[in-house]
């Protein structure tokens, strides 16, 4: 599908790349400008998400197969002719979606949309801030459509530059400890990512297809396949040590992203000095980067250590769901404590992953969208009070409910979406997670203790909510205006596909059902016996 | 009526509350009253519909199970398995429609008795919205054919609970009673969840009937019958949550910080009684261990809490015990395999217990007016003891009250004594059965107390002398939208309307005849009694439990007129002599206590220690791994600008001594085979050439001081407009610095690969 010669998947990734370079140009002082065309893009790319939706076809599989991926473009990028040093470099611009990738791309642009509804009143340097975003979309984007695994890892790279800085430089007093933490640890697992990815590149070899020349690839499509390692390379065969070592690398990449215990103090720190907005896409999209990272890269092309491992995951996961859940009980600033419960509802993708069967997997995916919708809601609603009261203290209120009785009532919606409440859709894919891990049987035990999770979960937020809500109304906010349209017309979409995919979760549920049962058989298989095309 | 036909009236049945819900809750502003007439007209047009389906339920399809699925949820083509759909549905069986039935009654003559208890009510619009969604999720666990629809129903009913009981939010008391009825049941509906799981796992179905047939057919959870018995006992687990069962009973009483009419639909009648439902859906697949554990929990409910409600003086509190005992009756009954007289009590019991409620409700509206006439703020409303001698003031609540108070008692021609004396008699059967004697001992002594505290009830609060004269002038009967509820609940106590003969001992009728014990469908091996063995025994003990009951009732009934009429007891007197047993059973067993001091306590301290545990060590590792990084680089470079070659030279020297080690190593020892020690040494390795490439890396560009990626960043921010910004906050350096250090560690890994 292409618009303008160019395929709707770059459009979808270079639109705000486009937007950013328009936005820089608007001339200073023309703020208002500066607002509407980033809406303008990101609303564009919310069209283009749309109109992606409606053609994509839910039986097509993906994953490892080139020709049931959707959406492809393929074009030559880098191609540096033989050298005695590394022999042939052949990077290619290879985009495509399929079932896994198809909900990012509509959870990215959906959350960029809102992100930027939420960015209306920035008080410095606007212009920088919504430059700075948009180039955040972009490389967001990019992680969810790039198919070659230098792409995957450029785009994941471009992400990090621009969260640094709008972190550092928009966010609260001690935003600089927290954007550099960021950025350390994230780079500390993009290193060993990177290590892995080399690791992968001089291992897998492909034929050219002009002189049947066997020439290392950097496809993700080509690595999924054992019969393209090249039996003399560092990760070829089954189960070696090399592979468990790359496997790991890559783990933690990809884990600090999640993030998975012990990995995970980045997070309250850069979402409590993050600006609401950018608190929004951290939680929103970039923790996804993680899981689906997992479930793009190491699952299939380490099929053999990913079911090895998988009781050290679903260990992993319990302490997310329990530990998460715990450390936000005990916290007293109310986006701390958003963060933290971030960490708790992770941990249940974590969880779905490990199961490996559909259930799990089904659950895994929708959890990372839901999660997505779920958490955006709720880092919104902590910025619409503290606009007002310049304060995050859970114990500074009280009553809210009397003065604000409009956002009272979407924050309802949101808290006990959070908590999974049946009718909304946090509730399904919680619930498909745990009914997936449990038919495994041996996180069976572990299933059952991470079941805490849903106690303590409603523990907490309910508690939040009769501190913050609840009881007489607090007199030094008597005045408090509600809820305005502004901040409603970023919750109110959020709020209704909340609803809707609880209700009826087919509507996405459907476009993953093919590729991720796909993707459970390669890894259940490991990659035996699939068709490769180069 | 067609089955389809039917059908669709239930689900308009089902919907037609939630339309109320969405209706009122965004534009009960601008309806007329808010719209309450408009929610209560609603209501009864509902229990029209549903009478409607009853009737034709049990003319048409007597012996029918009508219902429908759909797929809902697509897996695909499960690898392993093949396509996987998950269907939900909707079912409609006898006890389906007669508590549909229930449920719309209850649920209308709320409706209309809270239009003036509620009336002036702050939220008064939103109230009568929660009444909505609550009877929505309520219908919903009745007409569900499934699993996953029961659970979900289940946990609505739970926020429409948590949404009523914290109605008066501003209460500090409202809220956390709110919290408390959500956590608990929490606690509950996880260990139904755990059930739920156990049955997917196995059946990969949900719906009720697929799974009993197959459990029929022979397949048991993980092909052990103790799994079918933990299956059995966890989605009993949503029950003891739900119905306030032992040891989760402790929400329930405090939900009574609820408006009255709410603790009479919920709290008494119908949600509680959602866990009884449950169990009579899934009786057939309950082992007979489990329905031992089933019966044991009931009886111990039903015996502690009557043994609290003798003591409590608060008229709420005292009804709110009452019906913790009463679902621990049915949950016994249904245990001990009396399933018709389980499901019978359930129904009668609704109509009994609302119409308790309503008329305390009744009792404190009128007395609250009477406080307020008499500018008195300080007395409690609520309280028994400010009572007595309302009974010339409020007739009909009077009359109305003393009928559900002998249907709770079990005095004859009343529904009560009928659906009390199966289900004694089942207990009885099942302690022949079984030797488990403890059931029917319980049984007939909680019988006993009830009709002793439900008369002290009466005898206080209506009876006798009121206590302040000056008040008792003020008192008076409640409008005719609340006396009109509790007439038609008084009638619904009558035994005819149960049975639809002229017997008064006998509860043969269109409804035993409508509920019929389903045949087991557990292995024979674990099955408990079967129909016709517990028929016959059911049979032999009626004729006992019936004298025995009536028995017990009388001395009970006579014991509370001797102690609290005719004061020949003085019971203060016996309090003070047995004042540590008083004291306990005043204070409720100190359940509260002890759940506070444990699970609360416990949770909160170790929430704490969590949070430092995070704070310190997890995040005190990262925080001082930066620090060390940061004192190595930093001393480097001082030594760098020093000009201490040697020092350099040297770091150099050994630098590439460890990755040529490094290197060897990695290359000589590699093990084919991977093993946790292959790995950390690995591990190591990695960290060690990284670590040292960066410090390398360091004495290279830590010369240049930065001033070539300084120098492009200054050049990007004249351009771009911001940057500036950006190098002036931010010690942009030292990032670049981890940068370009962290490249270096990967190009050196490049050329291990590469090799």
């Amino acid at each position: 599908m292409e618009i303008f010669g160019i395929g709707v998947l770059s459009w979808l990734t270079f639109l705000p790349i486009v937007g950013m370079l328009a936005v820089l140009m608007i001339p200073k002082g023309n703020e208002a400008i500066v607002k509407w065309t980033a809406l303008g893009i990101t609303g564009l790319q919310l069209i283009l998400a749309v109109v992606v939706y409606l053609n994509f076809d839910p039986s097509l599989s993906g994953i490892n197969n080139v020709d049931s991926m959707q959406f492809v473009e393929k074009a030559k990028w880098i191609d540096v002719s033989a050298n005695s040093w590394v022999g042939r470099i052949q990077i290619e611009y290879f985009l495509g979606i399929d079932g896994l990738s198809f909900p990012m791309v509509i959870l990215t642009a959906l959350i960029c949309f809102i992100a930027v509804i939420a960015s209306w009143n920035i008080p410095k340097a606007l212009k920088g801030y919504m430059a700075m975003l948009l180039l955040l979309d972009t490389g967001m984007m990019g992680v969810f459509v790039a198919l070659d695994f230098f792409l995957f890892y450029v785009f994941w790279e471009v992400m990090l530059l621009p969260m640094y800085f709008l972190i550092g430089i928009w966010g609260g007093p001690r935003r600089e400890y927290a954007a550099i933490k960021f950025f350390l640890y994230t780079l500390f697992g993009s290193v060993l990512m990177l290590l892995a990815m080399i690791a992968l590149y001089f291992s897998v070899t492909v034929p050219d297809a002009v002189t049947g020349e066997r020439i290392h690839t950097f496809n993700m499509l080509a690595m999924m396949d054992p019969a393209n390692y090249d039996p003399n390379s560092l990760l070829a065969g089954m189960g070696t040590t090399f592979r468990s070592l790359a496997y790991l690398g890559l783990f933690i990449g990809f884990a600090i992203k999640v993030p998975i215990f012990p990995f995970h103090t980045w997070l309250p720190d850069a979402h409590v000095e993050a600006p609401t907005a950018i608190s929004v896409i951290l939680a929103g999209v970039l923790l996804k980067m993680g899981t689906y990272g997992l479930l793009r890269v190491s699952f299939p092309m380490f099929p053999d250590i990913a079911t090895a491992w998988v009781v050290p995951l679903g260990i992993l996961a319990f302490i997310n769901i329990v530990y998460g859940a715990l450390c936000a009980m005990a916290q007293k600033d109310f986006k701390k404590l958003i963060a933290y419960s971030s960490v708790s509802h992770m941990g249940i993708v974590l969880l779905g992953m490990a199961a490996m069967n559909t259930q799990g997997m089904m659950g895994a995916v929708f959890q990372m969208f839901n999660h997505g919708t779920i958490t955006a809601m709720l880092f919104l609603i902590v910025g619409v009070v503290y606009d007002r009261a310049h304060t995050r203290d859970l114990d500074a209120f009280g009553g809210l409910a009397i003065t604000m009785p409009k956002y009272t009532g979407i924050m309802t919606v949101a808290f006990f979406a959070a908590l999974g409440l049946p009718g909304l859709s946090g509730f399904i894919s919680e619930a498909f997670s745990f009914l997936g891990a449990f038919q495994v049987d041996e996180l069976r035990v572990i299933t059952i203790a991470s079941t805490l999770g849903i106690v303590l979960t409603a523990a907490y937020m309910l508690w939040t909510l009769q501190r913050v809500f609840l009881g007489k109304p607090n007199e030094k906010w008597a005045g408090m205006p509600d809820i305005n349209g502004r901040e409603l017309s970023a919750l109110v979409p959020l709020a209704i596909i909340v609803l809707v995919l609880g209700i009826y979760p087919s509507l996405l549920l459907n476009y993953m059902s093919t590729s991720l049962n796909h993707l459970i058989d390669i890894v259940r298989t490991g990659g035996q016996g699939m068709a490769m095309l180069p | 009526m067609s089955p389809d036909t039917l059908l669709q009236l239930a689900v308009a049945i089902l919907l037609l509350p939630l339309l109320n819900f969405v209706v009122l809750v965004f534009f009960s502003k601008r309806l007329p009253r808010q719209g309450d007439w408009l929610a209560t007209g609603v209501l009864f047009v509902v229990l029209l519909m549903s009478i409607v389906v009853l009737a034709t339920k049990l003319g048409t399809y007597h012996d029918e199970t009508l219902q429908r699925s759909f797929p809902w949820v697509d897996f695909g083509n499960v690898p392993g398995f093949g396509p996987l759909t998950l269907q939900l549905g909707i079912m409609v069986d006898n006890i389906a429609a007669i508590m549909m039935v229930v449920v719309a009654i209850v649920s209308s003559f709320v409706h209309l008795f809270s239009i003036d208890y509620m009336r002036g009510d702050v939220r008064y619009g939103r109230y009568f919205a929660y009444l909505g969604v609550f009877t929505f999720s309520m219908l919903g666990i009745v007409i569900t054919n499934n699993f996953f629809m029961m659970y979900v129903s289940w946990e609505l009913v739970g926020l429409s609970s948590y949404l009523l009981i914290g109605h008066w939010f501003e209460k500090k008391s409202a809220s956390d009673a709110a919290n408390k009825a959500f956590i608990v049941n929490r606690i509950g509906d996880v260990g139904m969840f755990i059930g739920i799981m156990i049955l997917y796992a196995t059946f990969h179905t949900l719906s009720f009937d697929p799974i009993f047939a197959a459990i029929g057919a022979g397949q048991i959870p993980m092909g052990s019958e103790a799994w079918l018995t933990a299956a059995g006992i966890l989605v009993f687990c949503g029950a003891v949550g739900k119905s306030a069962q032992f040891p989760l009973h402790v929400w329930l009483p405090d939900a009574m910080e609820g408006p009255t009419p709410v603790s009479a639909l919920i709290h008494a009648a119908t949600m509680v009684a959602a866990g009884v439902y449950l169990v009579t859906r899934t009786f057939a697949m309950m082992t007979a261990d489990a329905l031992v554990v089933i019966a044991h929990v009931g009886a111990i409910t039903a015996f502690i809490a009557a043994t609290i409600a003798v003591t409590q003086n608060d008229i709420k509190k005292v009804l709110a015990y009452s019906t913790v005992s009463q679902l621990g009756y049915m949950v016994m009954g249904l245990g001990a395999g009396a399933y018709t007289a389980g499901f019978f009590h359930l129904s009668t019991h609704a109509m009994f217990k609302a119409g308790l409620f309503l008329g305390s409700g009744s009792v404190i509206h009128a007395m609250h007016h009477a406080l307020h006439h008499a500018n008195d703020h300080h007395t409690d409303a609520q309280d028994i003891r400010n009572m007595g001698g309302l009974r010339a003031k409020m007739p009909v609540t009077f009359w109305t009250f003393l009928i559900y108070t002998l249907a709770i008692s079990g005095v004859p021609l009343t529904s009560g004594f009928l659906s009390k004396d199966e289900l004694l008699a089942g207990t009885l059967a099942f302690g022949e059965l079984t030797g488990h004697m403890l059931i029917p001992i319980l049984a007939f002594g909680v019988a006993g107390m009830t009709a002793f505290y439900m008369f002290r009830l009466v005898i206080l609060t209506f009876l006798g002398e009121h206590k302040d004269p000056h008040r008792f002038d003020a008192v008076h009967e409640s409008p005719w939208t609340m006396t009109v509820p509790l007439t038609g609940f008084a009638i619904l106590s009558f035994f005819a309307v149960f049975t639809g003969t002229f017997n008064p001992f006998s509860a043969e009728g269109w409804f035993t005849d409508a509920v019929q014990r389903p045949a087991s469908v557990v292995p024979a091996a674990v099955a408990a009694a079967g129909n016709e063995v517990f028929g016959e025994a059911l049979h032999h003990a009626h004729g006992t439990a019936m004298i025995l009951s009536l028995i017990i009732a009388g001395t009970g009934i006579l014991l509370a007129f001797v102690t609290y009429y005719w004061r020949k007891i003085n019971a203060d007197a016996i309090a003070e002599k047995v004042k540590p047993l008083y004291t306990f059973l005043l204070n409720k067993w100190y359940f509260d206590e002890l759940y506070d001091a444990t699970a609360v306590k416990g949770t909160l301290a170790l929430t704490r220690a969590y949070a430092w545990f995070d704070a310190t060590v997890i995040d005190g590792i990262v925080n001082g791994t930066a620090r060390w990084t940061l004192g190595v680089t930093t001393g480097t470079r001082n030594t760098w600008e020093e000009g201490n070659f040697g020092a350099i030279a040297y770091s150099i020297a050994a630098g590439m001594a460890s990755v040529y080690a490094g290197w060897l190593l990695a290359s000589g020892l590699a093990p084919a085979e991977p093993s946790l020690g292959a790995i950390i040494q690995y591990g190591l390795l990695g960290i060690g050439a990284a670590g040292l490439s960066f410090f390398l890396f360091y004495v290279g560009v830590g010369g240049f001081d930065n001033k070539i990626v300084d120098g492009l960043v200054n050049l990007v921010a004249s351009l771009a407009g911001f940057f500036g910004i950006v190098s002036r906050r931010l010690q942009t350096g030292r990032i670049q610095t981890y940068l370009a250090l962290a490249l270096l560690g990967v190009m050196v890994f490049f050329l291990w690969f590469r090799g």
